[in-house]
């Protein structure tokens, strides 16, 4: 088993090399096992410290608050207590905005990819005239941008706060997966396209019925980027919606912990509602995240795709 | 056959005359391509429309920062006022407050959490065991895609009086420390917050790197002698720096806009004294006060001095390693 795994791994020293070398190997291999042993106690520490913070909120999602309040509560729960996540349940505000984030989520998406799509294919055609001059425009907003200001200035005239809109458009092109989407069309074989519209396929045609079906793994990879920011975000939806039956959940989230913090900071008997509402924190905290601990371990390994498509290039 | 020879000239309007009059266009002009790529440009309509509109219309609303703005009114303001906000800010002690906050946060994040991916990737690499190897970046990716308010809600939990951290130092020293709200506690809560969340995720370019590394140099230095160490040092350092100093051109540009939305759910006024940055400040000043102008100032100076930093960090690099971002 061991060796197997040995012969599997890239870098490693033993098998591949002959004679001489394998013996001197064999050698130094005593400060090579404890060097061995300290990496994995440091990589399983660093596994554990990644972890904990994500198994405590779930004991405290599931403690009672006369263990939280004593500062009992780390890995396990105490007290069990499951009425906390029976009032979140039931609270309507809490579905309203678990709602609203699935949809911020699914329209911000399309919108994203179509944008993104199209603007990639098109800079992508390297005798485009103006090429690099769209290029630069899109670059130069990763290094510049109007500010928090300006932004906020500008959405409100547009008339668009209190709305979707808000949320879904003002960022709607990531530079970032732009490029990555670039440079994936870029490394298409020309002949490709040539053949098609040599049978006759418009520029449309080419991208729809050639190139795009082509695509399929990095239009899934961009499409969980985009999902995955807009499932998280909150600070579009804190600055421009008001009606607390328009926010995602993350706002949920946040105001249940700002509203902590205030309780806190006042003093008083406010430090015994802060305590009680760490429990109420946690199973929000729990309810939130569990769609994406669900889905990450099976979706991963394509954002790791993602990063090494674009990375390649740069 | 004879069908598919024809069908080009069909689909592109206006293709038939363009083959005789193709001579008397200069190639290369806008005419010719606009006749040619007409279909491109349409696609690159709706991106350009957003751009211009949500990117470079707040650009040019910066001019604000030397116009008096009214709430309602025109987004570039209503008269100009010259230096007024730009002299209000640079005698404002809370702003050099928040900018000295802004340099040592962002120095300590470069210190502390640029290096700890690398590490972290080298380590990884190490491994013999593949599965455990995945197993540990499975893990350890995994804080990048939580949401910051759920990562702050987190923070908060593990400071608070009776959270880990509190447990842990009360079996240590036997007392409890106000980690959220003692000023003198946000540094070392943020800084390691921040490795936390960005330590896994952040070593991903570099392992990409290392797969990448030829295994025929490691071969030739072992022939040549060198240890394990040695190896890492001559070897894979250097396969990666390229990687290393793209990412830390990166990072100084990023440099002024440490952690705004992370501050913004964890920082309460009682820290303020060192948890201020520039943009938490801009944001109070601008949309909790409404001095939308001043606060416009103070966001114009930000994004000159993060530009004025990664023209200059990608200016060095060109000279001293060669690598740039253009």
């Amino acid at each position: 088993m061991v060796n197997k795994t040995a012969t599997k791994s890239a870098p490693s020293l033993r098998p591949r090399a002959a004679g001489g070398v394998l013996l001197k190997d064999m050698r130094v291999s005593t400060g090579m096992r404890i060097f061995r042993a300290f990496n994995l106690v440091f990589l399983l520490f660093v596994v554990f410290l990644t972890v904990y913070p994500f198994l405590n909120i779930i004991a405290q999602s599931f403690s009672s608050e006369g263990f939280i309040n004593a500062g009992q509560v780390n890995l396990f729960p105490m007290g069990f207590n499951t009425e906390t996540y029976k009032l979140i349940l039931a609270e309507s505000t809490f579905w309203t905005n678990y709602g609203n984030t699935l949809l911020y989520t699914v329209v911000a998406t399309a919108i994203s990819m179509v944008l993104t799509t199209s603007f990639a294919y098109a800079i992508a055609k390297k005798d485009l005239k103006g090429r690099s001059v769209f290029i630069g425009l899109a670059v130069f907003t990763m290094f510049f941008n109007g500010g928090l200001i300006p932004n906020y200035v500008l959405i409100s005239s547009l008339g668009m706060r209190d709305s979707i809109w808000a949320v879904v458009l003002p960022n709607a092109i990531s530079v970032f997966n732009l490029l990555i989407m670039k440079s994936f069309f870029e490394n298409m074989p020309r002949e490709l396209e040539e053949a098609a519209s040599i049978d006759g396929l418009t520029q449309y045609g080419i991208l729809f019925r050639v190139v795009l079906p082509l695509s399929k793994a990095i239009v899934a990879t961009m499409v969980l980027f985009y999902a995955v920011a807009n499932w998280n975000s909150w600070f579009q939806a804190f600055l421009y919606l008001d009606n607390p039956d328009l926010f995602p959940v993350t706002i949920y989230l946040r105001n249940m912990i700002a509203g902590v913090t205030t309780a806190g900071s006042a003093g008083g008997t406010a430090e015994n509602v802060g305590q009680i509402a760490a429990n109420i924190q946690s199973v929000t905290i729990v309810l939130t995240v569990i769609p994406i601990l669900c889905v990450y371990p099976f979706v991963q390994k394509y954002f790791f795709s993602g990063v090494m498509l674009g990375s390649v290039k740069e | 056959m004879a069908l598919r020879l024809d069908a080009p000239p069909e689909v592109v309007p206006g293709a038939e005359p363009s083959k005789q009059k193709k001579r008397r266009i200069k190639p290369g002009s806008w005419k010719l391509a606009l006749k040619r790529d007409w279909r491109l440009y349409t696609l690159l309509a709706l991106p350009l429309a957003y751009l211009l509109i949500f990117r470079y219309l707040p650009m040019a609303g910066n001019v604000i920062a030397f116009r008096q703005f009214q709430p309602g009114g025109s987004i570039f303001g209503e008269k100009w006022v010259g230096f007024k906000y730009i002299t209000l800010f640079i005698n404002d002690p809370s702003f050099w407050q928040a900018f000295q906050n802004t340099i040592v946060l962002g120095i300590l994040t470069l210190v502390f959490c640029f290096p700890m991916p690398i590490i972290f990737a080298l380590m990884l690499n190490e491994l013999r065991s593949q599965k455990f190897k995945k197993f540990v970046q499975t893990v350890a990716y995994l804080p990048h895609f939580m949401s910051v308010v759920i990562i702050a809600g987190m923070i908060l939990q593990n400071f608070s009086m009776t959270g880990t951290v509190n447990q842990i130092a009360e079996s240590l020293f036997g007392n409890t420390m106000n980690f959220t709200q003692d000023p003198g506690w946000f540094r070392p809560m943020y800084i390691s917050s921040e490795v936390w969340q960005t330590m896994g995720w952040g070593a991903i370019l570099y392992l990409a790197a290392l797969t990448r590394v030829d295994e025929s140099l490691y071969e030739a230095a072992r022939i040549d002698g060198a240890n394990r160490w040695q190896q890492t040092w001559h070897v894979t350092l250097p396969a990666i720096r390229p990687t290393i100093i793209t990412l830390l051109i990166l990072n100084i540009g990023t440099f002024m806009a440490v952690g705004f939305e992370k501050i913004l759910l964890i920082y309460n006024p009682l820290n303020y004294a060192t948890s201020d940055v520039i943009s938490t400040y801009l944001y109070r000043v601008g949309l909790e006060s409404s001095n939308f102008s001043y606060a416009a100032a103070i966001g114009m100076f930000e994004s000159v001095i993060g530009l004025t930093l990664i023209l200059s960090a990608n200016a060095i690099s060109k000279r001293l390693a060669g690598t740039s971002l253009w």
